[in-house]
């Protein structure tokens, strides 16, 4: 009975409108799935660990913490395999910091996966990261956004060029708010932006080169550009103004 | 009558004036006009990177002299100090510093053998705020100091530095002045030579605004998801490591060395009571020149626009609103604005906050809607997901601010998010829920009518739209029965404000 009703609706001319549907678009939590899946080139058979170097950092930066807390030095080791592992943390790295810092690998996942900065999926070799967040919005971070995105063959915000060499995200406030626009590539700020400006730092790294951090405006860094108000003499020196013992 | 004006007509005017002045007993008080630091004052003195960042270059603009003889005054001089110049946090909350400080020394903490941390919040991620930036690369040395002197008044054997991920010149600048310290005998075994044992680490984040919560950031500093613990127990109590840990930001920790070299009073003559002391304001958004300047507390906010920033673009009636504090507090409007001083008691009077100093100025080209539903993209964002109001709620606040952006909403719908907002503020473990749901409150309070007016004009052009934002023309199943609570059948009421 229950079947030939079913089957008597299902053939029926299905006319379902957006009122009907429980969701209309598939639930999407999160910028990133939170659920490891084995791919070819994110396995935890693939080989990783610290080259002698950041081995040795790692051992400095674990001995920051108290002994029986090394798992403290999570975030900064995660970090720097990141950063031996061509900017983006695979199951792999994670898998070798939780044995280095003696803690279950969950726990390493779970950081991994709270932090921003940790990308769980491979990146071009130029990570460009464009804040749009208020006070960058004012000052037209959309524009430089977009022309990032045209600029690089029309990818959006969370894609890699073809040839590998650029990813683009958005990102929220990365505290340079007096020199907005700003836009972040690998770990160097460049602020103060137009659009042209844009431009010319993008085609600077695409043809190999690293133009100079900062603001572009031709200002230092977040002094009023029309002329100091502030801080114009001359730094005043060890004891000067100050009560008489400590002079 | 008669007799009343008899006599004061007789005696000429400007001897009139004087007359009344000398029967007079009340006196109008002297108005003092705050704003206007002379260099001479800042404490900063780096803070455009003009000079060497380095250890040579900080001693030369006074740091580290005669740290030995403010470590030899002892811990209760330095809290003393700090109290006398009325010192108050400057990350956001405004808690009296001295005071918070003094928690570590409870009676009997000689007899606990755990160890004991400063923790110094440099994960400075609130939209708006850079002025910890460029206390980080211009005046490292300043905040070392500070971790050293704020160490020893609340006896701590090490301090942290919390560094946002982000800040990679900043952090590389905070970790070589803290080697130059070392190198310097400042710090280690002997610090400066007073015998008091210290250390100081530095520790990158990773990327998460959440970390600026003091519970987040020991839990994040202890290598776990930055999750805000449930207070209490405080941190001066169980903190770091499950040791007596202080947390407290850049600015704060940074001016303590020079107020205890410059004497509490001089500290204190800046500012109204209570809000005393220099601040470093960053102005952002719609402004001629956007910059980081070191001020008076309680500087007229026009007049720091006005001095400091060239001005708003467009003039200041071109004005639209201000942000004072940074993302979490609500805007002002352009009345309230020229009237508010930059302080914590006068932007409290206004319903705003002086937060961290952050000024966002929006001139009339902005949206204003957009504006706030930006910020509530940015915490949803940021939300760590533990307590299910914010988790839940700024979601369904992004999710409506996005739809009154271009009106496409009920008015009804404008009362539900306030009191969506009033569900969120107060029901979570952190200020995170409340700092979401400030902006929006700001924006329906001062300017409800932008958003109505969206509202009305989406509704004259495409027709009803249910709750939720579906049109009643076109996104529903005519064959279908709408149920009553989607608000299809409620007619649409008039504006209050119209």
């Amino acid at each position: 009975m229950f079947a030939v009703r079913l089957a008597k609706q299902l053939s029926r001319p299905v006319q379902r409108t957006a009122a009907r549907k429980v969701s209309s678009t598939p639930a999407r939590k999160s910028d990133a799935l939170f659920v490891h899946r084995d791919t070819s080139y994110n396995n935890p058979k693939i080989h990783f660990e610290f080259n002698a170097e950041n081995l040795k950092r790692a051992q400095e930066i674990i001995a920051r913490y108290p002994p029986q807390y090394k798992k403290a030095a999570v975030i900064p080791l995660l970090d720097l395999g990141q950063r031996q592992n061509k900017g983006w943390t695979s199951i792999s790295v994670m898998n070798y910091v939780a044995n280095l810092l003696e803690m279950p690998p969950m726990r390493v996942y779970e950081v991994a996966t709270f932090y921003t900065m940790f990308n769980r999926e491979p990146i071009g070799e130029h990570f460009v990261q464009v804040c749009t967040t208020t006070p960058c919005m004012l000052r037209g971070a959309y524009d430089i956004l977009d022309t990032v995105c045209k600029d690089l063959g029309g990818i959006k915000p969370g894609e890699t060029t073809k040839d590998g060499k650029f990813t683009v995200i958005e990102v929220e406030c990365q505290g340079a708010c007096s020199n907005a626009p700003m836009l972040v590539v690998g770990d160097d700020f460049y602020e103060d932006l137009t659009p042209q400006l844009t431009t010319k730092i993008l085609d600077a790294f695409k043809k190999g080169e690293r133009p100079k951090p900062g603001p572009q405006s031709g200002r230092h860094t977040s002094e009023n550009s029309a002329g100091l108000t502030a801080l114009t003499e001359k730094p005043y020196g060890p004891g000067e103004h100050c009560t008489p013992e400590f002079q | 009558m008669f007799r009343a004006s008899s006599k004061a007509t007789q005696i000429s005017r400007p001897f009139r004036a004087k007359l009344r002045r000398s029967f007079a007993t009340v006196q109008d008080p002297p108005v003092r006009h705050y704003g206007g630091l002379k260099d001479q004052d800042r404490i900063f003195t780096n803070a455009y990177c003009r000079h060497d960042h380095g250890i040579k270059g900080a001693q030369s603009r006074g740091d580290w002299h005669k740290t030995k003889e403010i470590l030899a005054k002892g811990d209760s001089w330095i809290i003393q100090t700090i109290k006398d110049s009325g010192l108050r946090g400057r990350g956001g909350a405004g808690f009296p510093s001295g005071l918070k400080w003094s928690f570590m020394n409870k009676p009997g903490w000689e007899k606990d053998p755990r160890p004991r941390y400063l923790v110094v919040n440099a994960d400075e991620g609130e939209p708006g705020t850079c002025k910890d930036r460029e206390i980080l690369r211009g005046d490292p040395h300043k905040l070392v100091e500070g971790c050293l002197v704020a160490g020893r008044a609340m006896n701590a054997n090490a301090a942290y530095i919390y560094i946002r991920g982000e800040f990679y010149q900043e952090a590389s600048h905070v970790q070589q002045a803290i080697n130059e310290a070392y190198k310097a005998g400042f710090l280690g075994e002997n610090a400066c030579g007073s015998g008091y044992k210290f250390d100081v680490y530095l520790h990158r984040g990773a990327g998460a605004y959440i970390c600026g919560e003091e519970t987040a950031l020991i839990e994040s500093l202890e290598g776990k998801q930055g999750k805000p613990r449930l207070k209490p127990p405080f941190p001066a109590d169980v903190g770091l490591f499950g040791c007596p840990t202080t947390v407290a930001n850049v600015e704060t920790v940074a001016v303590a060395p020079t107020i205890c070299r410059r004497g509490a009073p001089w500290f204190a003559q800046f500012g109204r009571a209570r809000n005393q002391g220099t601040k470093l304001f960053c102005i952002s958004g719609h402004v001629n020149n956007p910059c980081v300047v070191e001020e008076e507390m309680s500087i007229p906010l026009k007049d720091l626009i006005e001095k400091h920033c060239g001005g708003v673009v467009g003039g200041w009636d071109n004005l639209l609103g201000i942000i004072p504090g940074g993302s979490s507090v609500p805007v002002l409007p352009i009345k309230q604005c020229s009237e508010v001083l930059m302080d914590y008691d006068s932007l409290k009077d206004a319903q705003s906050g002086l937060g961290t100093g952050a000024v966002i100025v929006m001139n009339k080209s902005t949206d204003i809607v957009k504006a706030i539903a930006r910020f509530a993209h940015f915490y949803k964002h940021e939300s760590c997901g533990q307590c299910t109001p914010c988790r839940e709620g700024t979601t369904w606040m992004m999710n409506m601010m996005d739809r009154f952006v271009e009106g496409r909403g009920h008015q009804r719908e404008i009362d539900m998010l306030l009191e969506l907002t009033k569900q969120i503020e107060g029901r979570t473990i952190c200020a995170l829920g409340d700092a979401a749901a400030w902006p929006i409150q700001g924006l329906m309070r001062h300017f409800r009518p932008e958003v109505e007016k969206r509202v009305t004009s989406f509704r004259a052009e495409n027709g009803p739209v249910l709750f939720g934002g579906r049109l009643l023309s076109t996104q529903t199943d005519p064959t279908l029965a709408l149920p009553d609570n989607l608000g299809a059948n409620l007619p649409e009421v008039t504006p209050p404000s119209a």
